[in-house]
């Protein structure tokens, strides 16, 4: 019953390729309709699994099931599932509507119909009347919509979508991720997403997997990867993080209090294995720290210098520095009290325990670590 | 400074195609200019002057236009055939290989034109013959009891003539395999489409240019053979080339040979000309 209502489930898939593993162990369910990202830096494996469920690879262990019916043995042109290719694949020596057209040919559909499927489909992703221009004639983000459109005219169970926005400029990707988003919705197709810029995942998934090295480090939705990271690497990769190294004074009830290595003595909340005397990570969001806080109880304090002032618009970033010479980013409120900021101004900065998290340390570099360690 | 410039580069662009033109003017229009003087000319020497004749003599003796029919007939088969073989090795030296063996494929692929075609010729002739290598092995195996002559005949000619073009058919379909994106092949792939279906859809409207080029090479290259014909040909299986071959040294008949020479380039010429037409392409597109 419950394969029912999963499009996608993965069952401990792992790929080698020679002693290297590209996907670790991995599994999965994805829920019928929903738009699901897998967020990894470049190189973790993440077009190897695509291809896996697309059948372009082989798995080395594991099973792949669409819709509760299992893969293996399936070829590629059977299985009911379509891919976005990293940069887009269409057909050069073909038109948009030819382009679009192809898949229903292939199976069997009749020429007038499903020119008029195609039609159908063109005018579904806003480009009407495009159906005879050549591939060349498009726009990125045209092209980018036609690919996804000959995919979806064959009403796949899963739509693949392998970094489609990757070769776009900054602005149309932008504006693209909200159409993507949009249509999802409209057809109701379940999207599997891969991309390596975690805005992309934060602001169009249902749910995020967040992946490393092949393995998944935490799936959850996209308010869950930024509020509680399981891992330090999801607090580090998802969203900004200032991040500080320190060991633990003591811990109670998930909270402990840690002396990072400039002096502060903080409270914060501690995961797992944080306890007395360990060596940890505290990850603190630069929207967490307010700057000149007028109630100052309850909160962790330190002062910091204004180095410069990183401007963009509603999501402006301060660049501050302890006297210790350890740099934070702080985010500039949004209450124009802070407009006429000069560099070297001083600022009293303060956080709730709460907002900062403790790991223990991972060895990994992160901004602060100053290479201690290694 | 910029104008005297650009007349140095203007001197220097003369002097790079003056060795182009002045191989082409020796080489190629001279000689065509005197054998197209030659084939208007009337070969008796009781009435020199100016003639049509030779060129008649060509329409009107079937034994010489039927041996141009069939000639470029068997060319066209020959063609045809080395397509058919050439698309797949093609498509594994470019695509499925690692890189490092595609080199090493082409290099054996060369191999055999190291020696002279005499000599290529003269092996198939070693292997093929009554008392060859092959007839030698299949009476030894007991399979045949008596020898079988597998020269001098038209199929076995046809091999030849593939075997001799096969390169020139590849080089040009693996030089423009090479510029096809893997990804297409894997979208049609995932879209739904057979192993066929790709080929006819996205590999060979890909190759297309190459498929020309190699086309025209091969078909004119066997068009114009000599030596594979003639060693490994029936006795009645003549071509054209032997025709001009005859008029000019069995004959002494300079002017017939010359205006059968005219007329192979001419009538090739046509074909070629109706096949770019028939698969609409541009002889411009396909050369770049
Ligand atoms: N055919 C292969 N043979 C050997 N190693 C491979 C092969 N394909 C991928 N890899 C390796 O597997 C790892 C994961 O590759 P993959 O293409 O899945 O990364 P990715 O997450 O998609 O990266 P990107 O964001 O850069 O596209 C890489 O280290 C790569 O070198
Ligand atoms: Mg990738």
């Amino acid at each position: 019953m419950e394969a029912m209502t999963n499009d996608l489930s993965l069952r401990s898939l792992t790929k080698r390729f020679g002693d290297f593993v590209a996907v670790d162990d991995i599994s999965l369910d994805v829920p019928t309709g929903s738009f699901f990202s897998i967020l990894g830096p470049s190189g973790c494996g993440k077009t190897t699994l695509l291809r896996m469920v697309a059948g372009f690879e082989e798995p080395t262990s594991g099973t792949i099931s669409i819709r509760g019916r299992d893969m293996a043995n399936v070829l590629p042109n059977e299985r009911p599932v379509n891919l976005v290719f990293q940069h887009l694949a269409l057909f050069p020596m073909m038109t948009v509507a030819e382009n679009i057209a192809f898949g229903l040919r292939r199976r069997g559909v009749r020429k007038d119909e499903s020119r008029t499927r195609a039609e159908a489909m063109l005018e579904r992703v806003g480009l009407p009347g495009y159906g005879d221009k050549r591939i060349a004639q498009l726009s990125g983000g045209q092209r980018q919509r036609v690919a996804i459109a000959r995919c979806l005219v064959l009403e796949p169970s899963v739509l693949l979508l392998d970094e489609p926005l990757g070769a776009l400029d900054l602005k149309l990707r932008e504006q693209m991720k909200v159409e993507l988003k949009k249509l999802q919705a409209k057809v109701g197709t379940t999207f599997i997403y891969i991309t390596h810029d975690q805005s992309e995942a934060l602001v169009m998934s249902d749910r995020v997997a967040v992946m490393n090295r092949g393995r998944f480090e935490q799936v959850g939705t996209p308010q869950e990867l930024y509020g509680q990271p399981a891992t330090p690497f999801v607090a580090r990769f998802v969203g900004d993080n200032n991040a500080w190294a320190g060991t633990v004074e003591s811990a109670a009830d998930g909270e402990v209090v840690l002396r990072t290595d400039e002096g502060f003595v903080f409270r914060a909340r501690g995961m797992e294995g944080c306890g007395a005397g360990s060596r940890v990570n505290l990850y603190l969001r630069p929207e967490a720290m307010r700057l000149d806080p007028k109630d100052t109880s309850n909160l962790n304090m330190f002062r910091v210098t204004l180095k410069a002032i990183l401007f963009d618009g509603a999501n402006s970033r301060l660049l501050t520095v302890t006297e210790q010479g350890h740099e934070l980013l702080v985010r500039l409120p949004q209450n124009r009290t802070f407009d006429n900021l000069e560099p070297g101004r001083e600022f009293a900065v303060g956080w709730n325990p709460s907002s900062g998290i403790c790991f223990v340390e991972d060895g990994a570099d992160c901004r602060g670590l100053d290479g201690e360690d290694a | 400074m910029s104008a005297s410039g650009m007349k140095q580069s203007r001197l220097a662009f003369w002097l790079f195609l003056a060795p182009v033109l002045g191989w082409l003017l020796l080489l190629i229009v001279l000689p065509h200019l005197d054998m197209l003087y030659m084939s208007l000319r009337s070969g008796s020497f009781s009435h020199p002057g100016w003639t049509l004749t030779n060129y008649q003599a060509f329409f009107e003796e079937p034994i010489y236009w039927l041996t141009f029919a069939r000639t470029a007939g068997y060319a066209v088969i020959t063609t045809a055939i080395t397509l058919v073989l050439g698309l797949p090795v093609a498509f594994y030296i470019a695509k499925v290989v690692r890189p490092g063996l595609s080199g090493a494929l082409m290099v054996l692929l060369l191999l055999p034109f190291w020696v002279s075609e005499l000599v290529r010729v003269y092996g198939w002739m070693i292997l093929l013959r009554e008392s060859g290598v092959i007839n030698f092995f299949l009476l030894r195996l007991g399979i045949i009891d008596t020898p079988i002559e597998m020269l001098y005949n038209d199929a076995t000619m046809i091999m030849g003539l593939v075997y001799t073009s096969m390169l020139f058919m590849v080089v040009p379909l693996v030089s423009v395999m090479e510029s096809l994106d893997d990804s297409l092949v894997e979208a049609a792939y995932d879209l739904g489409a057979s192993r066929l279906c790709i080929w006819r859809t996205i590999i060979i409207p890909h190759s297309k240019p190459g498929i020309t080029s190699g086309c025209i090479v091969v078909f004119m290259l066997s068009l114009g053979n000599y030596l594979t014909p003639n060693l490994m040909g029936g006795k009645n299986s003549l071509w054209f080339t032997e025709q001009i071959y005859n008029q000019f040294i069995a004959s002494f008949n300079w002017n017939q040979g010359s205006a059968f020479g005219f007329l192979l380039l001419a009538l090739s010429s046509v074909i070629v000309w109706a096949g770019l037409k028939l698969t609409r392409q541009k002889l411009g597109e396909v050369a770049s």
